[in-house]
């Protein structure tokens, strides 16, 4: 556990000394206050729309932030040829992948809370209300869901050799899933068989990321989601988690080290 | 009989050629090689002839197509039997936006050394190659010089008993491949054993007890230098030349 501790560590020291999160960071702060200074029609209820937009951002930056990081992790380790001096402690390949995916998945919690810090203060003082557990609520679940994309994109890091391909290929998997996965039955229904089967097969197998997101109840104050239905949530994530990371290892046990 | 520290039996690597046609290539045929325990033993060949894929091998890189190795009689298979090793790679391979410092305490703590441990290590080996005024400084700043004196401070962080150095002083400056010469000679007489790979054949008559020198994966020569010296009446770079077939061009 240490050497994953270990490695999961190297993962966040790389994040916080990378560009990439302040600028989205940044970037989101921007453009929900510019937002939030303007009031169309004179509604009373800006700040859902304002809620809204910042939220949506914030789901945007966390992909970004989760697959950039997590894609370049063994390729660059590969590029560099950092993975050798690694390798030659007593370091398994398993462990690699296990310090790649917890540090990763640290990385993006620590990301996602700063977001969703600046949400709150944003949010609480243009209502004057503080629901910290609906909040909490949806932070965890974003974040467990993470946790698959996270697992998704470093096994796509063992199949592709480049990052930017798999980068740019998990996107629109996950973008894809979030906003096709649940119609994948009604579609199923609709088709001639075998395409039919298939479908639904495939509305089976892949992770349903689209329970995770729960913008809708924060943006209109609706009731907190029930302990229960999170946990389970959170058993779903980490059974894809395992699925992935074992095939992940699986497949980088067989791979070269040189690119 | 001593304890051997690096143990080859009948080691065979095999690589699909690049080439389809070509088939398997062979790069290491069949190796029986034994280190052992306060020996610092030469690994020597032309480029190709097959001592970075035993390395790699050694390290757990890369599976031998048949045959066993060992280190400290643990299979390179488990990553334990590298619990006391140190490695030195050729080139400088290290995560840049780290600081030395920060480098070192990375790997202490894979080790499993206490905090205190790893602070007392990595004072100490600031110290032994030099970097103690740059230890808060990105990798990425530190010339290559810089960098090769992090690897073998990196390569040292566990105290190891065993060191395999592939080609530690290249691409050094005279200065950098003394300081590294010294280094060796330091670890030798603390009786640490050190295995490495070097085209400085006048450093390895120096700094080796015994040499082993293979060409096209095939073991050619083994045995002690001041043997070697002997029996051949040459010096090791003669030796070297005569045993892998070269012969100069002498031109009038």
């Amino acid at each position: 556990m240490n050497t994953v501790l270990a490695l999961s560590g190297v993962v966040i020291k790389e994040m916080c000394r990378r560009k990439d999160f302040y600028v989205l960071f940044v970037l989101t702060a921007v453009i929900t206050l510019v937002m939030g200074s303007v009031n169309f029609f004179g509604d009373a209820k800006i700040v859902r729309y304002l809620k809204d937009i910042c939220l949506l951002l914030i789901w945007i930056s966390a992909l970004v932030i989760a697959i950039t990081t997590t894609a370049r992790q063994i390729p660059a380790e590969r590029e560099s040829r950092t993975i050798f001096p690694l390798l030659a402690k007593p370091v398994s390949r398993g462990q690699v992948i296990l310090g790649k995916f917890l540090g990763c998945w640290l990385a993006c919690g620590m990301a996602l809370l700063v977001f969703y810090v600046f949400f709150g203060v944003i949010s609480g003082s243009r209502e004057h209300e503080w629901p910290f557990l609906q909040y909490f609520q949806a932070f965890w679940l974003q974040w467990t869901m993470l946790g698959v994309v996270v697992g998704m994109v470093l096994l796509g890091s063992v199949v592709f050799t480049a990052p930017s391909s798999n980068a740019t290929i998990l996107f629109i998997v996950v973008v894809g899933i979030i906003a096709l996965g649940r119609h994948l039955n009604q579609v199923a229904l609709q088709q001639p068989e075998p395409l039919g089967t298939l479908v639904y097969a495939v509305y089976f197998l892949i992770p349903h990321l689209e329970w995770y997101d729960v913008r809708d109840l924060v943006i209109y104050n609706q009731h907190q989601l029930g302990w229960l239905d999170c946990g389970l949530a959170t058993v779903y994530a980490a059974a894809y988690v395992a699925m992935l990371l074992f095939a992940t290892g699986m497949v980088f046990r067989r791979k070269s080290l040189n690119l | 009989m001593m304890d051997a520290i690096v143990e080859l039996k009948n080691l065979r690597v095999e690589f699909k050629a690049q080439n389809s046609g070509q088939g398997r290539k062979v790069a290491v045929k069949d190796l029986n090689l034994r280190v052992e325990a306060g020996e610092v033993f030469g690994f020597l060949g032309p480029n190709g002839a097959g001592k970075t894929t035993t390395m790699n091998v050694l390290l757990g890189f890369v599976n031998a197509t048949s045959g066993s190795a060992f280190l400290f009689g643990v299979n390179v298979c488990e990553p334990i039997a590298r619990q006391r090793i140190g490695y030195l790679p050729e080139m400088t391979y290290y995560y840049k936006f780290l600081t030395a410092e920060e480098l070192l305490r990375f790997y202490a703590r894979i080790f499993g050394l206490s905090r205190l441990e790893a602070d007392r290590r990595i004072d100490q080996l600031l110290k032994l190659v030099e970097l103690e005024s740059v230890r808060k400084r990105p990798i990425k700043t530190y010339s290559k010089g810089m960098q090769q004196r992090v690897g073998l401070a990196q390569a040292l962080i566990n105290n190891p008993d065993l060191l395999i150095l592939d080609e530690p002083t290249s691409g050094l400056d005279p200065i950098g491949r003394m300081k590294v010469r010294e280094i060796i000679q330091r670890l030798k007489s603390e009786g640490k054993t050190i295995f490495f790979s070097s085209h400085e054949l006048g450093e390895v008559e120096t700094v080796c007890d015994r040499v082993a020198i293979i060409n096209q994966g095939e073991l050619k020569a083994e045995g002690r230098v001041v043997d070697l010296v002997e029996k051949h009446q040459a010096n090791l770079e003669k030796i070297f030349l005569k045993i892998i077939g070269y012969e100069p061009q002498v031109s009038a």
